[in-house]
């Protein structure tokens, strides 16, 4: 009872709140203090949101990019997964890759933009190859602590019972580390979608949503830029919810490997 | 946001060694592979493979890291760059640990806040930076915004997360032995949120860092490693990029070796909250 009226106060507040900031952004951009190109009102933004969608250009732009960050994004996980297991399965290959990957790892993926232009010239190789980067370092060393974290007493116990060790990957190893697994696959899609954007504005392309965003600036079209926003933000949450929350519920929180938390 | 804490955790710590091994043993093996991809670097790049231009020598990359070091541009690049990532994580923390505080404090800052935070915090920051660009010009003051704007989020979200994860026993034991408001707030609340207020700062650096070299590329500031490798771009100056990113991934090392893994361990480790 009390959490349903919980609920209720939540979203009756935050909608206000919502409401009330829309208001006040409304009031500023009417009142005439800045350029109205600088900040359009939000009719406009949402007229030039739903004219780009009708005239099928914005759900291209958005088409392209997806496939830039689910090109990339597929390769990460391809390489990313397999080595990250073994890294963590084997000492040898977790001694040799460990000290690479720490040492890439807090380069920001924007700063190879420059010298993936060079290599490989404007397009899409560039973007998919930024994306790649991005996401590949939090999939394996997700992958990699996953399989280090799993419960010894339960290789043990499997391997006392008799599995032998095709079954004991699949059925105790990959359970047991997939909370992490997932985790990785949640952090590469959120750096690959940071990744793809910044690369688009850099890396010019005709297409992709980073590049809009990048193009309207010269234009002074704020009300594309704030329409392409909404869209990067819209795909953005879709992924994270419905996607890996589905992937979630179908996977550890049905083989009971963490605890749903509400929230 | 359950997840806050545990999107931290695969932290990159080399593999704890067994007491039989000796220091030089470990820094071989640490050593090696670095080697291998130093020597499959310069054999690709003697082979003529690809024009030297494009694909320099390590020795050009060193010769060229020297260079331009002694000329004193690019510790004035990374000076820079660094100033702005302060300012703008400075801003961040402040704000951010604020905002995530009266969040975790009042149920009212909570219900407003949030649908905002998780309206803004899924779009990419770089997303935000022409707009940034167009309200408040090229230059510093877009960069510095930027930066600490989208570092705010992964800090507001941690201590907010933290604040509430303090164990209801401790507030209302310090209660029971007549806490005022204050000592509450400064002995148990700020302690127990206190691991989760790290992880958020040490993301949120992570963030400034990762965005801050894209918008020095974007924002066409004089001085920054982002510009300065951006900039070489023009000349195919592929040993000023090298040497650029070397210095980056540098500086990423050393803020999160030496300052964050020290300041855990003088409070949060040294307190018991963590081990």
């Amino acid at each position: 009872m009390t959490e349903a009226r919980d609920r209720m106060r939540r979203l009756v507040r935050g909608g206000l709140a919502l409401v009330a900031v829309a208001a006040i952004y409304e009031a500023v951009a009417r009142s005439g203090l800045f350029p109205t190109v600088l900040l359009p009102t939000l009719p406009v933004v949402a007229h030039t949101l739903w004219a780009s969608c009708a005239d099928g250009t914005m759900p291209l732009h958005a088409f392209y990019t997806l496939k830039r960050v689910l090109i990339g994004c597929g390769l990460a996980i391809v390489v990313g997964l397999p080595l990250g297991i073994l890294m963590g399965r084997y000492r040898p290959i977790e001694n040799f890759v460990l000290p690479l990957a720490s040492a890439l790892m807090p380069i920001p993926s924007l700063a190879w933009v420059p010298v993936f232009i060079l290599w490989f010239g404007l397009g899409d190789q560039v973007a998919i190859l930024i994306v790649f980067y991005a996401a590949l370092f939090p999939m394996l060393l997700n992958a990699w602590s996953g399989v280090r974290s799993v419960n010894p007493l339960w290789l043990r116990a499997a391997s006392a019972m008799g599995a032998d060790g095709n079954a004991l990957f699949w059925k105790v190893m990959v359970p047991a580390a997939s909370p992490f697994i997932i985790t990785g696959l949640r952090q590469a899609f959120l750096r690959s979608w940071i990744a793809v954007v910044g690369a688009e504005m850099l890396a010019a392309s005709d297409w992709g949503l980073g590049w809009v965003i990048f193009d309207a600036k010269e234009f002074l079209n704020a009300d594309v830029m704030l329409a392409s926003l909404a869209v990067i933000g819209a795909i953005g949450f879709a992924f994270e919810r419905l996607v890996f929350g589905s992937v979630e519920r179908a996977t550890v929180l049905r083989w009971g490997m963490v605890q749903a938390t509400k929230g | 946001m359950h997840d806050a804490l545990a999107s931290s955790s695969p932290a990159v710590s080399l593999p704890a060694t067994g007491g039989a091994d000796a220091a030089w043993r470990v820094v071989a093996r640490t050593a090696f592979p670095f080697i291998v991809a130093g020597a499959a670097w310069e054999i690709v790049a003697h082979l003529g493979i690809f024009p030297p231009r494009l694909f320099p020598t390590l020795e050009q990359v060193a010769a060229t890291f020297v260079r331009l070091t002694l000329s004193g541009a690019l510790p004035h690049h990374a000076l820079d760059t660094l100033i702005r990532l302060v300012a703008g994580f400075a801003l961040a923390a402040v704000i951010g640990v604020a905002i995530g505080i009266a969040m975790g404090r009042s149920r009212l800052t909570e219900d407003i806040a949030l649908p905002l935070v998780s309206i803004g915090a899924p779009i990419p920051g770089i997303a935000y930076a022409p707009l940034f660009l167009l309200w408040f010009g090229l230059g510093n003051v877009s960069a510095v915004l930027l930066v600490g704007f989208v570092s705010g989020f992964p800090i507001i979200f941690n201590t907010w997360t933290g604040v509430k994860a303090v164990k209801e026993i401790w507030v209302r034991s310090a209660q029971a032995m007549g806490a005022d408001q204050r000592r509450m707030f400064a002995k148990v609340i700020l302690p127990g949120a206190l691991p989760y207020i790290l992880t958020g700062l040490r993301l949120g650096l992570a963030q400034a860092w990762r965005i801050l070299v894209g918008v020095e590329m974007l924002a066409a500031v004089p001085w920054g490693l982002g510009w300065l490798i951006f900039g070489a771009r023009e000349f195919l100056a592929t040993d000023v990029m090298l040497a650029g990113i070397a210095v980056i991934a540098i500086m990423g090392l050393v803020l999160e070796k030496l300052v964050f893994q020290r300041l855990e361990r003088f409070t949060v480790v040294r307190w018991g909250m963590m081990t």
